[in-house]
């Protein structure tokens, strides 16, 4: 039935017809108000690689958020055997040079089931250097091959301590491996890092999507 | 329309207008919180401390059965006292001993600066076989202005009255003597108490400074 007024006086009983009604079904409703808090992880950029040299989040990290997060989704290289590595520059530079000291270890396994192995990789760290910093190595680009994992940056926006970052990353390697690998350190200045720039060592970031959140 | 809602010639159908003020959330924008039932599948912040000169910092309030995980970053955890660990206990209803029954594990992966040194141990010092210690999550942290550890710590279930409650730590430090040392901490408080509350303190002398957030994480 629909609305009918009870005993001719104005209070009205019944049910109002859905067809009256805009967003008469939970299912109607596409967006949350931006009133709500839905969360602490807030997306703030996305990027496709498309056959691209290097991907670059040059804006959005400032002292908004205590921590930024990448997550990176079927990361897969043009080269085969590449690194996929990170920098970080201050300001508006573009030399993505900063100083780090760090730290990587793995745990490995391959498909034929004959060797696995858990080791510190000292030839994938760096001692104060300033070269781009591999978080996930020796990629294979079959086409079904990519690596996929996070990227955790402290307070980038500190003018007091240095930055630490923590990566882990699941690698397709090219010898058919499955790859772990862990990556952590500091970036040694206490200037405000405001940019960072993803690339692989060897040849283009054929394809994958990176994707910028903010730590409430 | 002036009028609200009118009986249309004399039948059971009807015509018109709700006002908008006889309507509670008359848009969709009134709505300002979700349901508690409703769960976002992100990290919500319940609570955020600073530390100033702090001897522990303590989340006595929030821990329940709400959420499913409780996480917490630690953001440029500096200390007063040079090579010191950061450390974290638990406790139940409103007691305040911190001294839950723990059993854990500790690893590290370090660099030096200067590039003479690299490890990827068990660390031992650090583990707890049915303690009832503070837990180290960060160890040898140099107080120098710009040194500090941050890093971030689940908590899983806590309310649980029929497991033990899990935990995994992760953090990187920046070492009193110039190395990256990474941590990865885990083990579980061997009880099946509801936990309540967490403190976390330097092994010795002041948190002087930092930022320790709570967040709830619905599964």
């Amino acid at each position: 039935m629909a609305l009918t007024r009870a005993n001719a006086v104005t209070a009205i009983s019944g049910t109002i017809p859905a067809s009256f009604v805009a967003n008469a079904t939970v299912a109607n409703i596409s967006a949350v108000p931006a009133a709500i808090t839905t969360g602490a992880l807030t997306l703030l950029s996305t990027q496709t690689a498309s056959s691209s040299a290097s991907i670059s989040f040059t804006s959005g990290i400032d002292s908004t958020y205590d921590s930024y997060v990448f997550k990176f989704i079927n990361i897969h290289p043009a080269t085969d055997s590449a690194d996929f590595s990170f920098q970080a520059d201050t300001g508006t530079n573009t030399n993505y040079n900063q100083t780090m000291t760090t730290t990587t270890f793995r745990a490995f396994h391959n498909e034929s089931d004959t060797n696995t192995s858990l080791a510190y990789i000292a030839g994938e760290d760096q001692a104060q250097g300033t070269g781009f910093q591999n978080i996930a190595n020796d990629l294979g680009n079959d086409n079904d091959q990519c690596c996929a994992g996070t990227l955790q940056i402290f307070k980038p926006s500190s003018d007091t301590f240095v930055k630490h970052f923590i990566s882990r990353f699941a690698v397709y390697k090219d010898s058919d491996f499955i790859r772990d690998e862990y990556c952590a350190g500091y970036i040694n200045t206490t200037t405000a890092l405001t940019r960072v720039q993803f690339k692989m060592s060897s040849g283009n970031i054929d394809d994958g999507i990176i994707k910028m959140y903010g730590v409430s | 329309m002036a009028q609200s809602i009118t009986r249309l010639s004399g039948v059971n159908s009807l015509s018109g207008t709700i006002p908008a003020t006889n309507i509670a959330n008359s848009t969709f924008d009134n709505i300002t919180a979700l349901p508690s039932a409703v769960p976002t599948g992100k990290p919500v912040l319940l609570s955020t401390a600073t530390a100033s000169a702090s001897s522990s910092i303590e989340f006595t309030s929030g821990i329940d059965s709400t959420y499913d995980i409780y996480k917490f970053e630690f953001i440029n955890i500096h200390p007063e006292t040079n090579n010191v660990k950061f450390t974290f206990q638990s406790d139940t209803g409103t007691n305040t001993n911190y001294n839950q029954t723990i059993t854990s594990t500790d690893f590290i992966s370090q660099h030096n600066e200067t590039g003479t040194t690299t490890e990827l141990g068990y660390a031992i010092a650090n583990d707890q076989a049915q303690g009832t210690a503070f837990q180290p999550i960060g160890q040898l942290i140099g107080n120098d202005n710009d040194e500090c550890a941050a890093g971030t710590l689940q908590v899983f279930q806590p309310s649980s009255t029929t497991y033990v409650k899990h935990f995994i730590a992760n953090t990187n430090v920046y070492r009193h003597d110039n190395y990256s040392r990474e941590h990865f901490t885990a083990g579980y408080f061997n009880t099946t108490s509801a936990l309540t509350r967490f403190r976390f303190k330097m092994s010795s002398g002041n948190l002087d400074s930092g930022k320790i957030k709570m967040y709830g994480i619905s599964a």
